[in-house]
């Protein structure tokens, strides 16, 4: 079967920017993908071990489900636990 | 009435308090979260706070707007700080006002609750050792405590 491939930038913030020493990185996916695909894209990565076994993700500004997909130009972040307050 | 704001300056909470005042309302509540000299037994000499600015404008927006829905009149504002801050320093302000005080307390309560749960905001704490560390409040709670089943029960 064959799929167009996309580019994605995934956003990293404090200690998941500081771990992997850049404030984003860019994976290819399928069009479509999931959410659990680019995670485990993520997790390939060299410093991906240092990721929680289910970390949070928001695509476009929300909260993502695991199952939710991915599309070309869509805006996608790694949340560390968030501490506000 | 309701405003929010991700600030990098210092938050004047007597303007707050100032902009929700109206003759309607007879109760204004005030939070003030600061930051405070100790955590988990080390001394913090000060606090970096980081935020994904897009995500945190709008999950905060979608916590108020989910206050002004479930305490109807209420008048919210709230505004977060981000950036390095001195102890004392206030990091968050949220003013509530509504005609009776128990709306305003709670929709204050819930405010800084979920603001606590959802929004993407971080801080690294500097020790006076000359050591930093991200602040991870999800390690500090046993796993049993996020159970779903402890949740349902609300005992979390």
């Amino acid at each position: 079967m064959y799929f167009t491939r996309m580019e994605v930038r995934v956003l990293l913030f404090a200690s998941y920017a500081e771990a992997f020493g850049v404030p984003s990185v860019a994976v290819t996916l399928r069009d479509g993908a999931t959410v659990t695909e680019l995670l485990a894209k993520v997790k390939e990565m060299a410093v991906g071990h240092a990721l929680p076994p289910a970390p949070l993700i928001a695509l476009n500004q929300d909260y993502a489900a695991p199952g939710d997909v991915i599309h070309s130009g869509d805006e996608v972040a790694l949340i560390p636990p968030v501490a506000g307050g | 009435m309701t405003r929010t704001a991700i600030v990098t300056r210092a938050i004047d909470a007597t303007a707050l308090i100032a902009e929700v005042a109206s003759d309607a309302n007879g109760a204004t509540s005030l939070f003030l979260g600061t930051v405070r000299d100790v955590n988990d037994g080390r001394a913090v000499t000060g606090m970096e706070y980081t935020a994904y600015d897009a995500m945190a404008s709008r999950e905060l927006e979608r916590i108020v707007s989910e206050a002004a829905e479930k305490f109807g009149g209420v008048t919210i504002v709230v505004e977060h700080r981000v950036g390095t801050l001195a102890l004392g320093d206030v990091s968050v302000a949220i003013a509530a006002s509504h005609p009776h005080r128990r709306d305003a307390l709670d929709a204050t309560r819930f405010v800084i609750e979920e603001l606590k749960r959802r929004v993407p905001i971080w801080k690294r704490e500097h020790y006076t050792d000359g050591t930093r560390d991200w602040v991870d409040p999800s390690s500090s709670i046993a796993p049993s405590a996020l159970s779903a089943s402890s949740l349902a029960r609300g005992t979390a």
